[in-house]
């Protein structure tokens, strides 16, 4: 609240921030929650829902050990989470699928899997040629020639996650400010104070989440995050009654029956637009994999904008000139959702980092810089 | 629920719903056949499979979807009623299994 | 066939008709284009066909005939017209994306004119999604498009002209167990009193005359009515079987085979929102209107607003705001001079206010009351997903800003109707909630598509997009 001191100061509501306030509240710290208003840009609602592992982080093994914690966090997170909130956040775990149309892409496939396993990660990936997957998936289209799979891929609606975050920290009596964005932080006799639309916010400790946003802040606290927007488009169905159980790289099924198309990657500055060409090509890959999708009706095309680092891992780190601001960003908010939750929250809350994030400070950005 | 004003006027075709023929009149969509037909439930809500029937009968409020000739969700207030057009309850969400493709 | 069009008007209600009309007659080359069938939008509905009806003429009166006059011109003018089309999305280049027979197409306009008129302002009561209920403009559509009357028990529930006009209808077409329950608020009536005076200037008068005219021909005829009623709940369970209300400060029931319920209706904001353009919160009529200037253009460059779907006015001055944007394009285009546009315009905006006398007395007799605008905690606001009333308010009593994280916390406006039925009270409860302006509140993202295309329309549609990036 406004007036009073609070523990930790989440900047950002969006999964990062919600999470990470999340798991510091069930650790013990008084925690607020600064979220923008009603029409910000919020990457969650774009967002396509899959904690998506099969090849995340190969060639980068702290970036496929800190992913793959999160994935195997994931079970008892999303439990933890449905208990305490009585929202059902839709988490299934059916494995995921990547399909092929060409050999090449299976070889793309393969070196993903046998990389995979040379850098040690904690993931099993099967190659299904056609076979394998008509067994499985009979209504793929003919052009699919196999794919690639992992158990260990999972998929959860992004809005109800968001939401039993930001319930859960209120039911643990945490605080949550919407509207209150934030003009500008500031460290003053021990405190951090938020300068937001509600006024200013107090707190012993500070973590910057916001996003796009951060890219202003951080440095006001002696951090940095350069951080660009990177759009990405998706198609949104009607409800289908189940049709497709597992998990695709680029078409899911929600647990309400909407199909998810996507995803686009495009360079369009803040823009959220969308464009009828990049919605084509994104439906025809879809009817490729699956030709009875043609039929089912669209309901939205939806752009948003992924927060991207200038190499796509994220970047955690604590301020040296003022210890206790910390700074959070990742465009994989869904998929490390688990590990901000259970393992970087609660650390925070301590007034550290966890060791399995040291190697993501942001002055590997600055290396030689002088 | 509904009748003719002119009670003389002649139909123009005949469609089925769910088995069932149903004579309509020139400039009928599938949605005043049903109707005159007194045929109440258009559809079942996917969300509880409540019964629903058209509200707006101008395409605004998509609650008098059924399946024209094979083609699930279709707003029937907006399509015009021809012979032979096979039509059924929508029941639910759109259904993709077992369906000729 | 592609192609550049110097205009593209959507819907063919008076507004789009004229301006349609206006457009071709004055050398534009013109697309019109409406998702039915037939010419007409609402108010005229199937005018073409009925014009030669005189038992439904008689039924529909003088003022549903003017429409056969405007459509003939519509036919004569030149306008190439394309119905059973829905436009789906509209660029922000004009490029104006349409369906028609399962197939995509994507006209280029130098300007567009959105004459997509209102819709009925949603009824969110207890039992409103049961079979049998329907809007009284529903229920009207089914008498001009089909002849159509209901049979058996009807229960009209509403206020505003519409309710009193098709309620005398249903009394010319021998409707004959009929009740109807006017809902307007008597507390209205001293706070509209003021307005009386303007409101019998100009063409004022005509309206106040017909809605007298109305009303006492439903006393003639000895129709039960009921006014002052509050607290509308249906009942039944496979369809509608009974309503219950309040009245005089007790209950009352009956048993009914359809419910028609009327509050009045709105501008249909779909389009202008998807586009991103400004809209503004019209208390005096309850609803958002997109911000225009006297031309009827919007916040957006080449995109008019004509007619109802820029705040409500009726048929008639409807028309002639289609006419007073056709003339700023014929201007921009070079095709009219500005002498000619500035005389023409003054005629048309005499003509349009003198129909619009009557309107600020309507609408305060007609507010709707708060339980229309912000329904009690059970009541099913959106539809399409099942949201209640009650789960928007616990949502804003955790601090969820607005109608956008609403809808992505539960869903309501994500159904097939894409929020036109919810959004309105969406905003209003979450308004109510906060004591914020429904400005402030806002409303949601209008998204496209605006009407269904499927996944492999879509994906068809790329070749249609050439150049396009």
């Amino acid at each position: 609240m406004p007036g009073a001191t609070h523990d930790l100061i989440v900047v950002g509501g969006g999964l990062i921030g919600s999470a990470i306030a999340w798991g510091a509240g069930r650790a013990g710290a008084d925690v607020a929650l600064l979220d923008e208003g009603d029409v910000a840009h919020r990457a969650a609602r774009g967002n396509f829902g899959l904690i998506w592992l099969q090849g995340k982080g190969v060639g980068a093994p702290a970036y496929m050990r800190w992913s793959l914690q999160a994935g195997h966090l994931w079970e008892t997170f999303a439990a933890a989470l449905v208990d305490e909130t009585g929202i059902d956040i839709g988490w299934r775990r059916p494995g995921g699928l990547q399909f092929c149309f060409s050999d090449e892409e299976m070889d793309g496939r393969r070196r993903v899997a046998e990389q995979t396993r040379t850098d040690g990660g904690d993931i099993a990936i099967e190659l299904w040629d056609r076979a394998d997957v008509l067994d499985r998936v009979p209504e793929v289209g003919p052009e699919v020639v196999g794919a690639s799979y992992s158990p260990l891929d999972s998929h959860v609606s992004p809005l109800y996650l968001l939401r039993a975050l930001q319930e859960g920290l209120q039911a643990g009596g945490g605080t949550y400010l919407s509207g209150a964005g934030v003009a500008a932080l500031r460290a003053e006799a021990g405190l951090f104070v938020a300068e937001t639309a509600r006024g200013p916010v107090r707190g012993r400790r500070i973590v910057i989440a916001a996003g796009l946003g951060a890219a202003d802040l951080a440095p006001q606290l002696g951090l940095s995050i350069p951080v660009r927007p990177e759009r990405g488009q998706i198609v949104v169905t009607e409800r289908v009654k189940p049709f497709f159980a597992y998990v695709g790289s680029g078409v899911r099924q929600t647990a309400e029956g909407s199909f998810l198309i996507g995803s686009s990657h495009e360079e369009a500055g803040f823009s959220e637009g969308t464009d009828v060409a990049t919605a084509a090509r994104l439906c025809a890959s879809a009817v490729r994999t699956f030709p009875r999708l043609a039929e089912v009706n669209v309901v939205r095309l939806w752009g948003s904008l992924r927060v991207m680092t200038p190499d796509g891992k994220p970047i955690y780190e604590e301020s040296q000139t003022h210890p206790g601001a910390f700074a959070a960003t990742c465009h994989s908010g869904v998929t490390l959702c688990s590990a901000h939750a259970l393992v970087l929250g609660p650390a925070i809350a301590d007034g550290v980092l966890p060791e399995a994030v040291a190697s993501f400070r942001s002055d590997r950005f600055h290396v030689q810089a002088h | 629920m509904f009748r003719r004003i002119e009670a003389s006027a002649g139909t123009a075709g005949t469609l089925t719903f769910e088995e069932r023929p149903v004579a309509f009149r020139a400039g009928d969509n599938v949605a005043a056949a049903l109707l005159a037909a007194g045929i109440a439930r258009f559809r079942d809500s996917p969300v509880d499979a409540a019964p629903r029937a058209p509200y707006c009968m101008m395409g605004v409020c998509f609650e008098c979807l059924v399946e024209i000739d094979g083609r699930q969700n279709q707003q029937a207030c907006l399509i015009p009623a021809r012979t032979g057009m096979v039509i059924r309850r929508q029941r639910g969400a759109r259904d993709l299994a077992d369906r000729a493709p | 066939m592609n192609g550049r069009w110097d205009a593209v008007v959507i819907g063919t209600g008076p507004a789009g008709m004229a301006a349609a009309a206006t457009l071709a007659e004055g050398g534009a080359r013109t697309l019109v284009v409406d998702e039915q069938p037939e010419v007409g939008g609402q108010i005229y509905r199937a005018i073409e066909r009925n014009r030669g009806n005189d038992a439904l003429g008689r039924i529909l009166g003088a003022d549903y005939l003017r429409g056969a006059p405007l459509a003939g011109r519509l036919r004569a003018s030149g306008a190439e017209i394309r119905l059973a089309t829905l436009v789906w999305r509209i660029d922000e280049d004009r490029g104006v994306w349409m369906r028609r027979d399962g197939s995509v197409e994507r006209a280029e306009a130098r300007n567009v004119v959105i004459a997509t008129g209102a819709m009925e302002r949603p009824v969110p009561v207890p039992g409103w999604t049961l079979p049998g209920v329907m809007t009284i403009g529903a229920l009207q559509i089914l008498l001009k498009s089909s002849g159509l009357i209901p049979s058996g028990r009807l229960v009209l529930a509403g206020s505003g002209p519409l309710f009193y006009l098709f309620s005398r209808q249903c009394v010319e077409a021998g409707v004959s167990e009929l009740t109807l329950l006017d809902t307007a608020d008597g507390r209205h009536l001293p706070g509209a009193l003021p307005l009386l005076p303007k409101a019998l200037t100009g063409q004022g008068w005509r309206y106040l005359l017909k809605g007298a005219g109305l009303l006492a021909g439903l006393r003639r005829a000895g129709v039960t009515l009921y006014r002052g009623v509050s607290g509308i709940t249906l009942e039944g369970s496979e369809h509608v079987a009974g309503i219950r209300f309040t009245h005089r400060g007790g209950t009352g029931s009956l048993a009914c085979d359809t419910v028609g319920l009327h509050e009045g209706v709105i501008p249909h904001q779909q389009m202008t929102r998807s586009l991103g353009c400004v809209h503004d919160y019209e208390p005096a009529q309850q609803s958002f209107h997109p911000r225009r200037d006297a031309w009827g253009l919007s916040s957006r460059p080449g995109i008019f607003v004509a007619g109802d779907a820029g705040g409500i006015v009726g048929a008639q001055a409807s028309a002639h705001e289609g006419t007073i944007a056709a003339l700023a394009i014929l201007h921009a285009l070079g095709r009219l001079s500005q002498e000619e546009r500035e005389r023409r315009f003054a005629a048309e905006a005499r003509a349009r206010r003198a129909h619009l006398a009557a309107r600020p007395f309507i609408d305060r007799l007609y507010t709707p009351r708060d339980e229309v605008l912000v329904p009690a905690d059970a009541t099913m606001i959106c539809r399409c997903e099942t949201v209640a009333a009650r789960e928007l308010r616990r949502l804003a009593g955790h601090g969820v800003p607005g109608p956008n994280q609403a809808k992505a916390f539960l869903r309501c406006g994500m159904g097939p109707c894409q929020g036109r039925l919810c959004g309105p009270t969406v905003t209003s409860i979450f308004a109510r909630e906060t004591g914020d302006t429904p400005d402030a509140t806002g409303y949601y993202r209008i998204r496209s598509p605006l009407k269904p295309v499927t996944v492999g329309e879509l994906a068809g549609s790329g070749k249609e997009t050439g150049s396009h990036p």
